[in-house]
C-alpha cells in the first residue's frame, strides 16, 4: 500500500467564505500508451477512484481514466467547513493500490 | 465448504449490488465508458445517452494555448441547481472520457484539475443536473502532446 502520497492543503477564502482546498497524490498516471527508452509499452498504471469526505460525509467520489495529468492535482471549493473539521481523501489504482490521508482544517 | 462460501461470496455480492447499484456514486467503475473511442460512445457508457444541451451556467478556466499537452490545468465551476456530476472529456484523445466526479452540491461547486492533451483538442465539460447532461466547451491548442507519442 502507497503511503504519505496525498497532500492536502486549505486556506480559507473571506471573500468567498469558502475554504479553497488544494491537493497532490504522487502517482505516475501511465496511460500504458507510452514507450520507455527501450521501445517497450509501459504497462497503464492509473488511479481510478478517488474520494473525498468532509467530518465522514462525501465532498465528491470521481472516477478517472488515464488523462489526468501525473502526479494529480486537485483543486476545490468547500463549503460550509470549519476550522477543527476533518478532511479525508483516498485513492485506488487500476493495481488495486491504494492511499489515504485526512487533515483537520486549520 | 467450498461450494458454501462460494454460495456467500455471490449472495454478497447480489446484496451489495443491489444496495449500491441504483447510486451513481457508488457504481463500479465505468471500464466501458473509458475504453470508448467517441464521445457519443463514452457519454452512453457512463450516462446511457450522448444527448447534450449547451449551458452558459458551466465556466470553464483554461489556457487558449497550452505548451505541455501533459499538464494542461482545467477549472470548472458552475450553478446550475441539482448538481449531480461533472464530468471531463478531451475530444481528440484516443480514449476522450478523462474523468467523472460525483458531486455533493452542498460541499463543492468549483473544480479543478491538470488533463492530458495527446495533441490540440477541445475539452468537453459534461455536468449533470436534475437529470438533465449539460455541456460547454473549450478549445485548447498543445504545442508537445502529452500522451507519449
Amino acid at each position: 500500500m502507497a503511503q504519505g502520497s496525498i497532500k492536502i492543503r486549505t486556506a480559507f477564502d473571506e471573500k468567498a467564505g469558502v475554504h479553497v482546498v488544494k491537493s497532490i497524490f504522487n502517482h505516475p498516471m501511465e496511460t500504458g500508451l507510452r514507450k520507455d527508452a527501450a521501445g517497450q509499452l509501459v504497462p497503464a498504471h492509473f488511479i481510478k477512484e478517488v474520494v473525498c469526505e468532509h467530518n465522514g460525509k462525501p465532498v465528491f467520489n470521481a472516477q478517472w481514466g488515464t488523462a489526468i495529468s501525473r502526479n494529480p492535482y486537485l483543486s476545490f471549493e468547500l463549503r460550509g467547513a470549519k476550522a477543527g473539521d476533518k478532511l479525508s481523501m483516498r485513492w485506488v489504482d487500476n493495481k488495486d493500490d491504494s492511499d489515504s490521508a485526512e487533515i483537520v482544517i486549520g | 465448504m467450498k461450494r458454501r462460501s462460494l454460495l456467500q461470496a455471490l449472495l454478497a455480492g447480489t446484496v451489495a449490488a443491489g444496495l449500491f447499484g441504483s447510486r451513481d456514486a457508488d457504481a463500479a467503475w465505468a471500464a466501458d465508458a473509458f475504453a470508448a473511442k467517441t464521445i457519443a460512445d463514452a457519454l452512453k457508457g457512463a450516462f446511457g445517452t450522448d444527448v447534450l444541451v449547451p449551458s452558459d451556467a458551466i465556466a470553464i478556466k483554461a489556457p487558449n494555448l497550452a505548451e505541455n499537452g501533459a499538464m494542461v490545468p482545467i477549472e470548472v465551476s458552475t450553478t446550475l441547481p441539482g448538481l449531480e456530476s461533472i464530468t471531463f472529456l478531451v475530444e481528440r484523445n484516443q480514449n476522450p472520457l478523462a474523468a467523472t466526479f460525483y458531486m455533493s452540491p452542498d460541499a463543492n461547486r468549483v473544480l479543478a484539475t491538470r488533463l492530458k492533451l495527446g495533441r490540440s483538442s477541445a475539452v468537453l465539460v459534461v455536468v449533470r443536473a436534475g437529470g438533465t447532461l449539460y455541456s460547454a466547451r473549450k478549445e485548447i491548442d498543445v504545442t508537445i502532446g502529452g500522451c507519449g507519442g
